[in-house]
């Protein structure tokens, strides 16, 4: 290896020592891109991975994940969505397209957005268990990188799992194994995948509980938060750092319970969240809310990646990936969906739903309408629904959303007074 | 080839005269991929079911305005109450908008059965191969309960010969269209394909080959200047009048890639001895819809092939509005095309097609550009 690069190792390595002392997300998360970014210097591989894909054979397999809907988010939540989406549209996909596909294609062109574009990828693992879009846009990248592209097919579960299902996903399990085998040229270490199934589990169990802190009135933190704190569970699932974040984070939340510190400091009406953040409004919404005295405590968006557990087979977690990795809350009936919304209600006890009609996200979305009708037959209480999209705000009408909100709250206060 | 139009002209009172008179039951479907061999094969009637073009009002209750019209009119038909003739209703997987609209109509559509056909989404692996077998049987068991029916291994094989007979047709009549344009006016060889979705098949099959034999006779005759050769390129075609504007513009479709078109005809069942493994062989093998994987070059390849070998001039890509797997295709499909110097244009439809002006206006100068 040249002078030069090793010099860069060492240098990437201390300052990556540096930062792993500290425990705050933003450390973390720049520790991993920095680790990404750098990952060809290292000898390791990189693999974009979606969001509901199984990322804990990457973990074992010492393969870096790279999230292009992770990035999506940031690029929204930095507003940059707008421009790039401009330069999708300008290489020909439909303004009508996911904007998250939208922006990270434009962006892998001209490495722009937040972090200057993502590291260039080694592989891609594109797990359709969210959409279908994840696909076609894993074709664009698979086309524009030139990579080895591997689909894991998850059947959709209209009114259950079938057997013959469960039985393609278990078969394609071994093919992803000998997938990254192949790309990553070494064997996979069974043992260790055993003991990131375990850690993966753990930061699952950790995160479910941070979420359930805000069954407590006050709630110790709110969606918004949870959107922040997401990051991990998503992106290093199956890592000690996830597992040690969240214990912290939980420690926290619990003291704030008990000395009764809220989200927003007088909370009065409790609400619900719906879909996928609007990413370049959360400071903006999150204000809005507040301004009524009204927490956000829980979310259907951020409960996603640990929705699962209970198909999880804590001694034997390869396997029951399969069922883990279908049944996810996007792979799921709307009526299925209802009964979950319809138990955060009970949980969370929140006085109102609050829906993102996203039209960056049909699986999502399409169907909310009736999940609305349920919830609100079944439980009684109104719900308010948003017409915008996750990351490009030309979908956003601020004065609009306002009314709608300040009109939504008068209702909840008549109604809890 | 007023048989054709008849049907077309309103589906659901053909549909429902045919259950009246030969007393089947009627089964509905959506999108090229079901499997309606299956359906046929347990003696119902397979019905395809498309979007209408009428006002969408009742859907709106449902889905969002970012939903296709093929989605929203389909469910806009099934609360308008014009599918209450039908004995159940198959979903495909296909796209997120189809898949929910499985859901939306499990929850809200009552009187008929329903039953999702969950195939494999990547069709080029092994497992894949076993998986679409394995649904293929599980539909089969599921229609025979739903249907109080049995599907015996000779009915499949009746199903397999009479689907191949008639696709087989239909890819011969493509065929003259191509070879001879003046045979058959475009909206009339759209009429005879949609129709065969939605008729009885055993007339259609029985019909066909007099189609064919008409055409074969009108070869050479009354042919005047051939206008310039075009292949219509996306998913469902609910417009019969965009092949008589092309025509009028100067051009002329001699072939397509539509579910509506090649993409249903195309890929015979091969006899390999079991009905089930034939089926499954074609779903495989059939040309792939972009909501489905088969590779990352194969659309761009085959659409370049026919237009090579139709020696179109061409292409007209005509894209239902909202449909994501066909948009997100077409940059790299457009590039192909480009790159193999083959000219093209892009129609994007709501549930209605634009002003014949603004249409014929486009049509016309792309045809003179070509």
């Amino acid at each position: 290896m040249p002078q030069v690069l090793l010099y860069l190792l060492a240098k990437v390595k201390k300052l990556i020592l540096h930062l792993k002392k500290q425990k705050k997300m933003k450390e973390i998360m720049t520790v991993y891109y920095m680790e990404a970014k750098s990952a060809g210097v290292g000898g390791r591989k990189v693999a974009w991975i979606t969001s509901g894909g199984p990322v804990e054979p990457l973990i074992a397999m010492d393969v870096i994940p790279v999230y292009p809907e992770n990035h999506g988010a940031m690029i929204g939540a930095s507003k940059m969505g707008v421009g790039l989406c401009e330069t999708a549209e300008s290489m020909g996909y439909s303004p009508d397209l996911c904007s998250y596909a939208r922006s990270d294609i434009a962006c892998a062109t001209v490495n722009g957005g937040p972090i200057g574009g993502l590291p260039r990828p080694d592989m891609l693992v594109c797990c359709n268990n969210i959409c279908g879009t994840v696909l076609k846009w894993y074709e664009v990248q698979a086309r524009y990188f030139d990579v080895p592209l591997f689909i894991l097919d998850t059947p959709f579960c209209h009114v259950g799992f079938a057997e013959e299902a469960k039985r393609y996903v278990r078969k394609q399990l071994d093919e992803y194994i000998n997938f990254l085998e192949k790309v990553c040229r070494k064997k996979m270490d069974h043992d260790r995948m055993k003991e990131v199934g375990k850690l993966s589990l753990e930061g699952q169990r950790l995160w479910q509980a941070v979420l359930d802190t805000t069954a407590n009135r006050p709630a110790p933190m709110s969606a918004f938060d949870a959107f922040y704190h997401l990051a991990l569970i998503v992106t290093l699932r199956g890592t000690p750092v996830v597992v040690e974040y969240y214990a912290q984070l939980l420690a926290k939340m619990k003291d704030r319970v008990v000395k009764g510190i809220g989200a927003v400091p007088n909370e009065k009406y409790r609400l619900l969240w719906d879909n996928i953040p609007i990413w370049p409004r959360t400071r903006w919404l999150s204000q809005k809310f507040a301004a009524h005295d009204a927490c956000l405590v829980a979310d259907t968006y951020t409960s996603a990646w640990c929705g699962t557990m209970k198909y999880i087979d804590e001694n034997n977690f390869f396997d029951s990936m399969a069922e883990a990795y279908t049944r996810i809350y996007l792979n799921i009936g709307v009526d299925e969906m209802s009964r979950i919304v319809v138990g955060m209600v009970d949980k969370y006890q929140v006085d109102g739903i609050v829906m993102h009609s996203n039209r960056s996200c049909k699986p999502y979305s399409l169907g909310q309408y009736d999940i609305q009708r349920i919830v609100e037959k079944e439980r009684g209480i109104p719900s308010l629904m948003i017409e915008a999209d996750m990351v490009d705000e030309r979908s956003f009408s601020e004065s609009q959303v306002a009314t709608r909100i300040d009109a939504f709250m008068e209702v909840i206060k008549q109604r809890k007074s | 080839m007023t048989e054709f139009h008849d049907a077309l002209k309103d589906p659901a009172a053909y549909g429902k005269r045919l259950k009246e008179e030969s007393g089947r039951k009627v089964v509905g479907y959506f999108c090229s991929y079901t499997p309606e061999e299956m359906i046929y094969a347990a003696g119902a009637h397979p019905f395809r079911l498309f979007g209408t073009g009428d006002g969408i009002h009742l859907a709106d209750a449902h889905f969002q305005s970012y939903c296709c019209s093929l989605v929203r009119g389909a469910l806009e038909g099934a609360l308008a109450g014009r599918f209450d003739f039908l004995d159940g209703v198959v979903f495909p997987h296909t796209c997120d908008s189809i898949q929910r609209l499985s859901d939306v109509w499990r929850v809200n559509m009552h009187g008929h059965f329903h039953l999702d056909v969950v195939l494999p989404v990547k069709l080029n692996t092994e497992s894949a191969k076993t998986y679409m077998t394995d649904v293929l049987e599980k539909f089969r068991s599921d229609l025979e309960i739903k249907l109080g029916a049995s599907i015996s291994e000779d009915d499949l094989k009746k199903a397999v010969r009479t689907f191949n007979d008639i696709r087989g047709s239909l890819k011969r009549l493509y065929e003259l269209k191509s070879e001879n344009p003046g045979v058959v006016s475009g909206a009339d060889l759209y009429a005879v394909v949609k129709a065969s979705m939605i008729m009885d098949r055993d007339r259609v099959v029985r019909v066909l080959p007099g189609v064919i034999r008409e055409l074969e006779k009108r070869r050479g005759t009354g042919e005047g200047e051939e206008g310039k050769r075009l292949v219509l390129a996306g998913g469902i075609c609910n417009h019969p009048d965009v092949y008589r504007v092309i025509e009028e513009a100067g051009g002329v479709v001699v072939w397509d890639d539509l579910c509506t078109g090649s993409r249903y005809f195309e890929g015979l069942m091969e006899g390999s001895g079991s009905a089930i493994a034939d089926l499954a062989g074609h779903y495989l093998a059939r040309p792939v819809c972009p909501a489905k994987h088969s590779g990352l070059y194969s659309r761009a390849e085959r659409l370049v092939e026919i237009v090579k070998e139709k020696r179109a001039a061409g292409v007209v890509f005509f894209f239902l509005k909202f449909c994501d797997p066909h948009a997100f295709d077409y940059p790299y499909l457009k590039k192909a095309l480009d790159e193999a110097g083959i000219p093209s244009m892009v129609l994007e439809v709501e549930d209605r097609l634009p002003s014949e002006v603004q249409l014929m206006t486009r049509f016309e100068t792309f045809v003179h550009m070509i």
